[in-house]
Order: C-alpha cells, then structure tokens, then sequence
C-alpha cells in the first residue's frame, strides 16, 4: 500500500511504515512559541521540573502578537521570554522581525521533510515548503521543551487536486476560502489536506503559504504541498533525490479527493463570522465598507502588497474608509519600501504599520465598533475577533481588499 | 446525590470510571476559541482573572450562571480556532465537569485532556436536549437524560493516561520524579 506525503513524512521521522489511525512519538526539529504563549510555556516548563531545554536550538521565541506593545502588561511576555532564553541557552529569539509563521521559513528554519510545532493554530502554515506542522497548546510544548518529542496521531489525507489556469483576478485566497466552504469548518478535522495539480505547481510559494495557512480553518491538523525547484529556491537548499522523494505514492489512500478546474474559481469573501460562510463578491455588491486591512500571516507577503498597490498605483482609497496595511516581516517591510510598493500604498492613502500580527488578532490598531463593516486579508472572522462582537468581518484577497477600498464597498471588478 | 454538587462517585478504583449528575449548559455549532475566550482576556496572568469573560461575545452573562459541576453541551466542531489554552482551562475554572459535543476541533481537544478536562463525544444527545435538563454520566460508558440513555465511548489508553495522572504536567512531573 502507498503512502500520502504527510505519512511519508512522518514514516521517516520515526524509521518504520506508518498508515492513518497510528500513534507515534516522533522527535521534533522545530518548536515555534509566540509572545502571547511565552509566559504560560514557561510556567508549565517549571511546574513539570525539567532542569534543562532538551535541544535549544530547536526552539524560536518570536514576538508579534503584542508589538508594539498596546497594554500595560504586554511586555511582562517579551522580559519572560528574554529571561528564559538567557537561562536555557536559546538562540533564535526574533524581537521585532515580523510575524511567526512568516519567520519560520523566510529566515531559515523550517525546511521540506521538517516535523514542527508551534502555539498558534496557524503553525499549519509551513506545510507550504512540504513539513509537517500543527498547533498545540503551551502545556504540550513545555513537554517537548524538556523531552524534544511529542506523541502524534497519524492522520488520514484528503487529496484537493486543481488543474488549470486561474482566472485574472483570482488569487490563491480565494481558491482557500472556496475550499474551506466545500469542505465546512469541520469537514477536515484531524485531517492532512494534500494540495496538488498543475494550478498549485504554478503557484508561488507565498501563495502556497495562504493556503497552507488556512487548512487549520476545516479543522485540518495540517495542509501540505509537494516540495519542488521553487520551493528549494525558496529554503536555498538544493532539490535533490531526498526531496524530490517526499511526495505520495501513485496509490496512496485517501478518505477523500476534492477535484477542482481552475477556470471555475471567482473572487469570493468569507461572510460574518464564519469562516465557511462563503459567498462570490458578485453577491456581495452595495455592502458599504468602513476599513480594509491588508497584512497578516495569510496575506502579508510582497506579492500582496504589490497586488494592492497595482490596483491603488495613482488611485486613492475612499475618504471614509481606512485602509491598514502591515506588511508579514521586516524583510517584507523592506523589499515593499525598495521597490517603491509602500509609496504607491502610502501616496494612495493607505496607513502602513510595523510588521507584525497587527489587526489580526485584535491587538492592533484598528479595532471597530459595532455594524462596522471590514474586509480583511486574515483568516478569521469570529465574533469579536477585530473589536465588538457586532463587527462584521468579510474575509477576501488582497485583489478584492484593495478594489473595495477604492470603492467603499465590496467589489472586485 | 443533587447536581451542581461536583460530587464524583468512583464505581471502579482501578479504573476510574465516575458517575455524576450535571446540569446542562447549550451552545451551539463551531464554538471558537475566541468565543470561549476573546484574544484580549488571554494575557491576563490567572485563569481566575479571566473567568468572568468566558464565552462574552456570545453570551455574555453565562460565565456569572455556570455552577461548578455543570456541563456544557454543543454541536459540531466545539473548540475549533486558535490553540489557545486558556480555553480550556478558563471552562475547567469555571467548574465544568465535563463537555459533551458532537465533535470537537484537534487543539482543543488535546489541550483540554493534557489540562484533565472531560470531553465525551456523542452525536445524538445534542438534538434531544434542553438547557437546563439534568444528565446522568457514568464516564466510558452511558450518559441518561430525560429518561433516555446514550452510549458513550472510552478515551484511547494514553490519553486515558494524561487524563488519569491529572493532566499533562503532573504526568511530566511523574516521570521526573517529582510525584
């Protein structure tokens, strides 16, 4: 019987054959743990009386959720994490460079083949350059701190196949949303997504990361694609056999294969406030727009902002809407500002933030009141998740952000 | 033996199984995380701290009425969102003696077992019963509602372990030799 990748994956890392339903404890070579979850890491660490970080070299401390900080307590989480790293020997500490899931791959860590996890549910994310990796809770990573594994159920695959060539003005977010819309919040739960076809070969590896990054929105514990030349360009490791070799076998099983033309996808916009509430923009038209926010580790990327800034190039957003951008990374922030993508943004009105999860998670500047209305590039539009729980959060692509913006109202025409 | 009392009565020593009234709580499909507890309460340093805005954006005065040994029973996908675990442990502070839900999402559910949070998994009470309705759990084996009885299934051996030991820290501090 052949094996899916996720299963490949996970077969290497413990050196024997493993199919669905297993329970196996596979060491791990990435531990991703964010500013929010920093002290309670750290606590449960302490409570569990290990004396020593098993490998510290595994683990990042990323800042981003809090930065800059906005309450009086914020930055109790970066002195914990600062300390702690001080005391147990860890290296990779990124202060101010951007958001998490962005970091994990730009700057080197997470490559094809990799087992990792992280305290945020969107640890899902680096199933972009072919790893596996999910999101847990901060006791389970104080267990991997001390012990450097963790016990993991095998999961079944779901296998989403598209082939063809997109239309003009669709991007990878909104081949996601439509996805996660057929498959219900919970249609993918303990679940691999595998994403494959000749549509997600021409994808860029950015927008593999916005839809790796929204598995975790079916319930998916991971959402994976087939490491090829762009991304080994992308890691800078050369594609060689024992890449070219994580990929599924011709009769891997799956409990399900979702097939999709690619011609077939339009723009299209998670509606309040569930992530598979999705409907086209088409339907959407006259729903008058207050702010547009454009960023996060779904859609924070270069090729995001420069999709905005195409459309806002000599243009002006609405007087009555704010338009908040907030590039993923520092080194997003810089490319933006050298090819002239941030001035197009700015000279369009747009207000540009420091990296970092910003709006987001609500933290950020931003927050609306009740019956506002935003179209955000996030993957969340939970009650409350932006302000009050009567903000209605629309969740669209950067292509359909940008054109609402112009508008005030959302339109991607 | 009255509900709301947290009074667990041990059928079995060797195998911990629990027999106990609890008075039920409803909430629907797709409970988030952020539902369960809203991003801006999560930095608060005590679960205490955060108790009273469990469940806020959804109903916000549910947190005043949950009574320590009531149980909260929901649809599908209860938990999905974030991995926060301040969800499950601000539900656990709060007194809840078990959930019962059709089905949950992967995080939570791991979370609230390395925290010693009962999750029951069954698919047909939700569409039977009322809040407010007293249940009868025997855990691992049946839950009896309004005269009604639904199978229910055990935990697999090693989370059946994590939840035994008391949750995953005190099993860490097991295997270190602490306790």
């Amino acid at each position: 019987m052949g094996h899916t990748l996720v299963e490949k994956i996970i077969g290497n890392k413990v050196g024997h054959d493993v199919k669905p339903g297993d329970i196996v404890t596979v060491s791990v070579d990435w531990c991703m743990i964010d500013d929010i979850m920093v002290p309670f890491a750290v606590q449960k660490f302490e409570e569990m009386g290990f004396s020593k970080v098993a490998n510290p070299d595994s683990v990042v401390l990323i800042y981003d959720h809090f930065l800059p900080a906005t309450q009086v307590d914020d930055s109790r989480h970066f002195r914990v994490g600062d300390e702690f790293a001080e005391k147990y020997g860890i290296k990779n500490v990124h202060r101010t460079d951007g958001i998490c899931h962005q970091l994990m791959t730009e700057a080197g860590y997470v490559k094809p083949g990799d087992i990792a996890f992280g305290t945020d549910s969107h640890t899902v994310t680096y199933g972009c350059v072919g790893a596996f990796s999910t999101g847990i809770g901060y006791t389970e990573m104080a267990g991997i701190l001390g012990t450097g594994e963790l016990w993991i159920k095998v999961p079944e695959s779901i296998k989403i196949e598209i082939d063809g060539t997109l239309p003009g003005n669709v991007t990878s977010k909104d081949i996601i949303l439509r996805i996660i819309g057929d498959l219900t919040a919970s249609g993918a739960t303990y679940q691999s997504l595998e994403f494959t076809g000749s549509t997600v070969d021409a994808l860029s590896v950015a927008s593999r990361m916005t839809m790796s990054n929204m598995a975790v929105e079916a319930g998916a514990k991971c959402g994976i694609f087939v490491p090829d030349e762009k991304t080994c360009d992308y890691c800078k490791i050369p594609y060689d056999d024992k890449i070219k070799a994580l990929r599924a076998d011709d009769d891997a099983k799956y409990s399900r294969i979702l097939r999709y033309r690619a011609e077939d996808f339009v723009p299209v916009c998670a509606c309040p406030s569930l992530v598979d509430n999705i409907k086209p923009v088409s339907e959407l038209a006259g729903t008058k727009v207050n702010q547009v926010f454009l960023g996060s580790c779904t859609n924070g990327r270069l090729e995001d902002l420069r999709a905005a800034a195409a459309i806002l190039k000599g243009k002006h957003v609405v007087e009555f809407v704010k338009m908040i951008v907030t590039p993923a990374s520092r080194k997003i922030y810089r490319e933006a500002l050298h090819d002239g993508t941030i001035e197009i943004l700015s000279d369009a009105g747009c207000i540009i933030t420091t990296p970092g999860c910003g709006l987001c998670c609500g933290r950020g500047g931003g927050i609306l009141s009740d019956d506002e209305v935003v179209v955000a590039t996030n993957n969340r539009n939970f009650l409350g998740r932006m302000g009050t729980s009567k903000v209605k959060i629309y969740l669209a692509s950067p292509v359909t952000a940008a054109k609402s913006a112009i508008a005030g109202e959302i339109v991607n025409s | 033996m009255a509900s709301g009392s947290f009074e667990k009565v041990y059928l079995d020593a060797d195998k911990e199984i629990e027999l106990f009234k609890a008075k039920i709580w409803k909430l629907g499909d797709d409970i988030d995380t952020d539902i369960i507890l809203p991003t801006e309460y999560l930095a608060y340093e005590t679960v205490e701290e955060m108790k009273p805005y469990a469940f806020s954006p959804l109903r916000p005065e549910l947190a005043g009425q949950i009574q320590p040994g009531d149980m909260i029973v929901a649809g599908n996908n209860f938990g999905c969102g974030s991995s926060r675990e301040q969800a499950p442990e601000v539900v656990k502070a709060l007194g809840i003696s078990c959930i019962v839900a059709k089905s949950y999402a992967r995080i939570f559910f791991r979370n609230a077992i390395n925290n010693g949070l009962l999750l029951i998994e069954q698919p047909d009470l939700y569409d039977e019963v009322n809040e407010g309705d007293i249940a009868e759990v025997e855990t691992g084996k049946e839950i009896k509602v309004n005269g009604k009885s639904y199978t229910i299934a055990s935990l697999p051996d090693n989370l059946l372990e994590i939840l035994e030991a008391g949750g995953l820290v005190k099993a860490m501090r097991k295997k270190n030799g602490l306790e």
